[in-house]
């Protein structure tokens, strides 16, 4: 009756059609394709990074040198903004528009899902009206962490400075990324892996506006951020901060060592500069412009990179020698012709014939060019005569780098015999030919820290510990793990070190620097030193410590363009020791303090230098 | 009393437990979706689950009531309810209220009732009340004129509330009126037509001309199986196209390469289809007439859309197609949606656990996009299961209508079968990337009164009728 009853089996099955369709399609999208999983995983998933604060840097008096305040970054995730109203968003964080467009441009560049600055460093109170209105910005999330502050302003290159990360270092360490801090240099550097911490990471689930809806995993995956550890330094903060007030206008270094210890207590490099402009959001334009001063060249540490020639400081090393080879006795005397003296002329009249006392008194290039020449031809060769001399030249640490944390150290330069024998062929030099040793120039390099190393091992008489600035390191539970140095000691007899230092005694106590160096209440022991600078103006030098006996302080003052070491260089020095040990200047003195920071060295000659 | 019972005896409890099923899985989909830790009593009326729970008692309350009804009433009554129910979609563009673009709401005190869903109802009720009246001979020309109109009727006025979605459903009572006579080739055409629709404008003319033009030389070979006149024919076609194109390119033109595969679907058509007449194959003709017929639609579809429809018609079209409906890029919301059936892997993440649903990636996760906390919650395992509960459910009604010896409660069972295929087909297809988004919910699945509601007396006056499968109802 009813024709058309079997078009019932097309509809159900036209039905039953479209379901096996679809069952196949799940079964695809469902089983077979892993993808949408991680696809699922990657819309919710966000990571936020703790960051723990960076270890606090400390003086040997347990003052903070470094520590840290509150700072914001405006973070972004490029896939995941909406458009927004550019103009609100720039007006709370108050950037400019072409500023936050090149920084999201600069962020698409770097990853689509990864996380990038925006705007870094926001302070306290941009980031409350921020976090209220950050709802509004879907793919924009604020980021806690520390600044770096800088309480005393002083020891900016042997601190060091901390600065964002670059693409070859997120290349090759996978610890850091986009917009992360390191340390640049200085002891930021060095300690970057003990002051960085461990960051933390809190994996949140969010909804399709970015609000957080909870933990992911339940928590299971998220770690806490570990504060970074602190340094304990044997810097002095306030006499840093003096130093460098004495060294205003003046373009050199200075570097003191507890010699017992081996502690850097000083180390000054000038012109220096603010630590704290390399900090915040003026960071860049700052160190383009320290960076383009390329006269005073403010980020170089000086008292490690400076490659001088030590000059009449150099003199106590060749007398220690001379001593130990027997090359000359303590009684051995010898005469001096003023200018007219030959090889070297002498710089000044003074008593002759004179022994080792005078000589390092007068410090007379007669006699110590006399004394260079006994050692070098002490040996069979002038060859072999001077391979003794480097030996305990490098024995002293010249020529060596003497510090194991600041990497940017150089090694300065002792000459290898091979040097000479390749200039003037082997058998055809000899003490003659290398006549400039004797006195501290022709091609020897020494950094001021070296100098201040070789007077501190003269301090001790006859050791050396290794200079270092970190002595020990408080880890995440406050307990202190005490850094081991090396203690190095020379092949020279303590005797002579007390001929030499009776000699350093006389420089204080018997010529003009009685008048600017000597102290009262102990006995300071020093030698200067008048550079000859081929590239200008003699450079001005003073090595010293000081009491004469148990020494508290190793000093080296170098200042370029100075002219003579007495000079500037002995009075700086002087104030110096007497800040660190009496914690005052004596009113006698203060006027020739007030002088020396007065004092403009800057522009003493034009020269065109070569560190 | 007696015949009462007569009725609660004669009721299909298997339809009831299929529909009560859906009901409750749908119900603890929409918990799901919209969950919320303030929230969790699931009596909170403030939240979507709240007030679902007293659609679903309301609903409850509707099929009791229809089953009370007498049967004789549906019938009696048919062209009323179509009737009244027209008057109030008439009234819409006046009195009602806008919601999401669509002024296709009443509001009544503080419930917002869509009247389109239950013109789904009145049309089935008027469609089986004209199809099993006296002396109904479908391809009558009368005939054929009242049905378009009862359809076309209400099309229109959904149209104008701007709710294409709801309106496009009537275009499957094509499947009963097919069950009950007409011609299969005007369900084939239909089908055609709309394929060939929805292929130029989703993908572009020249695919489809592209497509038609292969799907022509297979059919012609699986009729004839005759590999080298196959061949043959290709081997004309492209060599007009390839002919043209050289001389294109020959003379430097720049015209669009459209027009040469027009021309050589045209000139090749000419060709075999003198050849056809000359061998006298008409079926070859006949391929080769819908063949061309459906290049041409295409062509002019798409040269209508882009050259003579205004902006605002064509973003209508757009949308209905899931096209413009997108604010960040080609499929999101398609691929939202897929990316959250597909997390949820062979057994679901589990209940509450649904991330992709629960935090807003997947647009309207409790009504159009329900189908995606099933997929992630509840894995393969449970999309199989609704898919198999819709399946069950579609195949019994066929069932139930089939054995109705009254031709009003067949038709009227087999447009209830098919607007819920429809919904399935669609709703369905739209979120595995498989239909256009054209937005209309699941039925018994989807949150909200009007729709669940309306599905629930669709549903039940049928189960009403086929309850009284052994009276004669007379009119």
């Amino acid at each position: 009756m009813d024709t058309f009853s079997k078009r019932k089996f097309i509809i159900a099955g036209i039905m039953l059609l479209i379901g096996a369709i679809f069952i196949i399609r799940l079964f695809t999208i469902q089983i077979t394709n892993k993808t949408y999983k991680q696809f699922a995983t990657r819309n919710v998933l966000r990571k936020i990074i703790t960051f723990p604060a960076r270890g606090l840097i400390y003086d040997r008096n347990n003052e903070l040198m470094v520590y840290n305040k509150a700072a914001y970054d405006l973070m972004l995730i490029p896939r995941e903004v909406k458009s927004f109203d550019t103009t609100e968003l720039c007006r709370i964080v108050q950037l400019d528009r072409m500023e936050l467009r090149e920084s999201i441009k600069k962020a698409k560049q770097y990853s689509y899902y990864k996380p990038s600055i925006v705007a870094g460093q926001i302070s306290p109170d941009i980031y409350a009206p921020l976090q209220e209105k950050l709802y509004k910005y879907p793919g924009f999330f604020v980021q806690s962490r520390t600044l770096r502050e800088y309480p005393s302003k002083s020891a900016a290159q042997a601190l060091g400075f901390v600065g964002e990360v670059n693409q070859r270092i997120i290349e090759s360490d996978s610890y850091y990324r986009s917009g992360d801090y390191i340390g640049v240099s200085g002891l930021e550097k060095a300690y970057e892996k003990e002051l960085r911490g461990i960051k933390g990471i809190t994996k949140s689930m969010v909804d399709v506006h970015n609000r957080i809806k909870g933990k992911y995993n339940e928590g299971l995956e998220d770690t806490t951020a570990i504060l970074g550890q602190n340094l304990m330094t044997g810097l002095d903060a306030s006499l840093e901060a003096y130093a460098e007030l004495l060294m205003t206008n003046k373009r050199g270094a200075i570097v003191a060592i507890e010699p017992a210890t081996g502690e850097i207590i000083l180390m000054v490099s000038a012109p220096s500069y603010d630590p704290n402009v390399l900090v915040g959001r003026q960071r860049s334009t700052n160190y383009s412009i320290l960076d383009r001063d390329s006269l005073n060249k403010p980020m170089w540490n000086r008292a490690i990179i400076g490659r001088y020639p030590p000059g009449s400081t150099f003199k106590l090393a060749n007398a220690l020698i001379a001593l130990q080879e027997h090359a000359i006795s303590p009684f051995d005397r010898f005469s001096c012709s003023g200018k007219g003296s030959k090889p070297i002329s002498c710089t000044h009249p003074h008593v002759s014939p004179l022994a080792i006392r005078e000589g390092i008194r007068e410090s007379c290039n007669s006699f110590f060019w006399n004394t260079f020449r006994s050692i070098i031809n002490n040996k069979k060769n002038p060859a072999d005569g001077y391979q003794a001399w480097r030996d305990y030249i490098t024995s002293f640490g010249f020529g060596t780098k003497l510090n194991p944390e600041l990497s940017s150290e150089v090694k300065g330069n002792i000459p290898e015999v091979a040097l000479y024998d390749k200039w003037y062929t082997p058998g055809h030099w000899n003490a003659m030919t290398i006549r400039s040793l004797a006195i501290g120039q022709g091609e020897i390099e020494a950094t001021p820290l070296q100098m201040a190393n070789m007077c501190a091992l003269i301090a001790n008489r006859g050791y050396y510990i290794e200079p270092h600035i970190v002595k020990a390191i408080q880890d995440t539970n406050r307990v202190y793990r005490e850094l081991k140095f090396e203690k190095k000691v020379v092949d020279i007899a303590q005797e002579h070190f007390n001929t030499v230092i009776g000699g350093m005694e006389a420089v204080i106590a018997e010529t003009r620097l009685q008048f600017t160096v000597k102290q009262d209440s102990f006995i300071v022991c020093g030698k200067t030193g008048t550079v000859q600078n081929p590239h200008g103006a003699d450079h001005s030098a003073f090595v010293g410590f000081a009491p004469r006996d148990n020494p508290k302080i190793a000093i080296v003052v170098f200042i370029e363009n100075a002219g003579f070491g007495a000079t500037y260089a002995a009075p700086i020095a002087g104030m110096l020791i007497e800040k660190y040990m009496n914690d005052s200047i004596a009113p006698k003195r203060k006027e020739l303090e007030q002088r020396l920071i007065e004092t403009n060295l800057l522009n003493v000659v034009e020269v065109k230098k070569k560190l | 009393m007696e015949k009462r019972n007569n009725v609660w005896a004669n009721v299909d409890w298997i339809t009831i437990s299929i529909y009560l099923a859906m009901m409750i899985i749908g119900w603890i989909n929409i918990y799901a979706a919209v969950y919320n830790e303030e929230h969790k009593s699931i009596f909170d009326f403030t939240q979507q689950y709240g007030k679902q729970l007293m659609w679903i008692g309301a609903a409850i309350f509707i099929a009791v009531l229809m089953i009370n009804t007498d049967s004789k009433f549906f019938v009696s009554f048919a062209f009323p309810i179509y009737i009244v129910i027209i008057l109030i979609l008439m009234l819409v563009p006046f009195i009602g209220t806008v919601i999401n673009g669509a002024k296709s709401w009443i509001r009544i005190g503080d419930f917002l009732l869509q009247p389109s869903e239950f013109m789904k109802m009145a049309t089935s009720l008027a469609l089986a009340r004209y199809i099993s009246s006296y002396n109904f001979k479908i391809h009558s020309f009368k005939s054929l004129v009242t049905l378009g109109g009862i359809i076309l009727l209400p099309v229109g006025l959904i149209f104008l509330q701007n709710d294409t979605g709801s309106a496009i459903v009537f275009g499957v009572f094509l499947l009963v009126l097919y069950r009950e006579g007409l011609n299969g080739i005007v369900l084939f055409f239909s089908f055609l037509i709309a394929l060939v629709f929805i292929f130029t404008m989703v993908l572009d003319p020249l695919v489809t001309v592209l497509i038609l033009t292969a799907a022509a030389f297979l059919v012609n070979h699986l009729i004839k199986k005759k590999l080298q006149r196959t061949l043959i024919a290709v081997g004309v076609f492209t060599g007009i196209f390839a002919i043209l194109w050289l001389i294109n390119y020959l003379v430097q033109g720049s015209v669009d390469p459209l027009y040469f595969l027009l021309a050589a679907a045209i000139i090749s058509s000419a060709i075999f289809f003198i050849w056809a007449m000359v061998i006298r194959k008409r079926s070859l003709a006949i391929l080769i007439g819908i063949y061309l017929g459906s290049v041409l639609f295409a062509v002019s579809v798409d040269y209508v859309f882009h050259n003579i429809m205004e902006q605002h018609q064509r973003d209508r079209i757009n949308e209905l197609l899931g096209i413009q409906s997108d604010l960040h890029g080609a499929g999101y919301h398609v691929n939202q949606s897929k990316i959250a059936i597909g997390s949820g892997g062979f057994f679901g993440k589990g209940f509450l656990q649904g991330t992709q649903t629960k935090f807003d990636f997947v647009p309207e996760q409790s009504t159009d996009f329900i189908f995606c906390t099933v997929g992630e919650e509840w894995g393969f395992l449970g999309t199989v299961t609704v898919i198999g509960l819709f399946l069950g459910l579609l195949i019994r009604l066929i069932f139930l209508a089939e054995r109705n010896r009254s031709k009003f409660s067949r038709v009227y069972g087999y447009c209830v079968a098919t607007i819920l295929f429809f919904h399935f087909a669609v709703n369905i297809g739209m979120t595995i990337g498989l239909a256009p988004v054209i937005g209309i919910p699941l039925p018994f699945f989807s949150y909200g009164g009007s729709s669940l509601w309306s599905f629930t007396l669709l549903l039940f006056v049928f189960i009403r009728l086929d309850a009284s499968r052994f009276e004669q109802l007379s009119y």
